[in-house]
């Protein structure tokens, strides 16, 4: 895997050898083969919650660098885009905090009704 | 910032790099996006658009099934296919997600075809990169017919949590329309490609504009990203 028509050719447009895409292709199959096991197997707990995310991460983090070339990009792109979603996170913890609590308000005034 | 002004215009001077060169970028009065067109940044400003969309729904997911105090149906079971006489789990979600996959490996492979002129493989990758999204839609088709023939549905389902099903048509129902839309819109560029409107100059109906390959790789953005989202979903709504 050589850098140098990458470089040669980011003036342009985005050009990359077809080996890089090949290998990446491969790599998405095995990870996706990967996260099907963990249920397959049926692993249970943290170590399940973990490989999913980590299995998940890898391959959303795959795409986006080679396949959507934004490995290529400038940081003025690069951070427009993959910053913002970041604060969805922090809706995430919004709504965890907000689902306990509805779920503690139903079990302690609905009994084990929805 | 200083731009030397007697710099020729023939030779701009090389942006700095890194933080530096993200402060130059997003400094006033110029173009953000350097090296790219209006059309590429569109398409991510779009995506990211789409990511908060999709966000939204996997954030409401969440909550309804953090909150309910019934059981949710187990994905695995509820997914599984009874192949050779053993219920198989999750396993067409399984194939769904490497159908996917290999249409992002084509749809790579096509945009790098496209800058390279070739004309005959980056129409025929990209529809084979459409065929196999349209692999993907049936599959969801059946996927659907077969759980509402058991009995799920918005309002509720044979196994649990009555909120599964309006999550699970919502999810799945709003990515397979946009798996549909990147087909049509796979289709449309790929027989633009394979006319050579992009050798000869002709103007699209739409914008009259003289289309570039680099449509390719713009139709290529928005079909990663559908690949992207399933990713996301495979993992948090069918092995969580």
């Amino acid at each position: 895997m050589t850098d140098a028509p990458a470089h040669a050719a980011v003036k342009e447009h985005q050009q990359h050898p077809i080996g890089l895409y090949l290998l990446v292709w491969g790599l998405l199959f095995v990870l996706s083969a990967f996260s099907y096991m963990v249920d397959y197997v049926g692993l249970q707990g943290y170590l399940r919650w973990s490989l999913i995310l980590l299995f998940m991460m890898l391959k959303a983090g795959l795409i986006v660098a080679v396949f959507m070339h934004m490995a290529w990009e400038r940081l003025a792109l690069i951070y427009a885009i993959l910053l913002p979603p970041l604060l969805v996170l922090v809706f995430v913890a919004l709504m965890v905090s907000e689902s306990r609590y509805v779920l503690f308000s139903r079990l302690t005034f609905f009994g084990a009704a929805p | 910032m200083s731009a030397p002004t007697h710099a020729p215009v023939a030779e701009p001077s090389p942006r700095p790099s890194g933080l530096a060169g993200f402060a130059a970028d997003w400094a006033s009065d110029q173009r953000t996006f350097k090296n790219v067109s209006w059309g590429k940044a569109m398409m991510w400003i779009f995506l990211l658009s789409d990511t908060f969309v999709f966000g939204c729904f996997l954030v409401a997911y969440m909550s309804a099934r953090m909150s309910t105090a019934v059981p949710w149906p187990n994905p695995s079971e509820v997914f599984a296919l009874h192949i050779g006489g053993s219920d198989v789990p999750l396993i067409l979600i399984a194939i769904m997600t490497f159908v996917l996959i290999s249409s992002s490996g084509t749809m790579a492979m096509a945009v790098n075809y496209g800058y390279r002129r070739d004309r005959r493989k980056t129409a025929a990758l990209m529809l084979l990169t459409a065929l196999f999204g349209a692999t993907f839609v049936g599959m969801q088709a059946f996927e659907w017919t077969k759980l509402i023939s058991e009995g799920v549905r918005p309002w509720g389902n044979p196994w649990g949590a009555p909120q599964f099903g309006s999550t699970f048509f919502m999810i799945t129902g709003f990515h397979g329309t946009h798996v549909t839309i990147g087909v049509i819109f796979l289709l449309i560029i790929a027989r633009k490609v394979w006319r050579g409107d992009f050798e000869t100059g002709k103007r699209g109906f739409f914008t009259s504009r003289k289309g570039q390959y680099e449509i390719v790789e713009i139709t290529g953005l928005y079909w990663h990203f559908v690949d992207l989202v399933w990713v996301f979903i495979f993992a948090f709504f069918y092995l969580w």
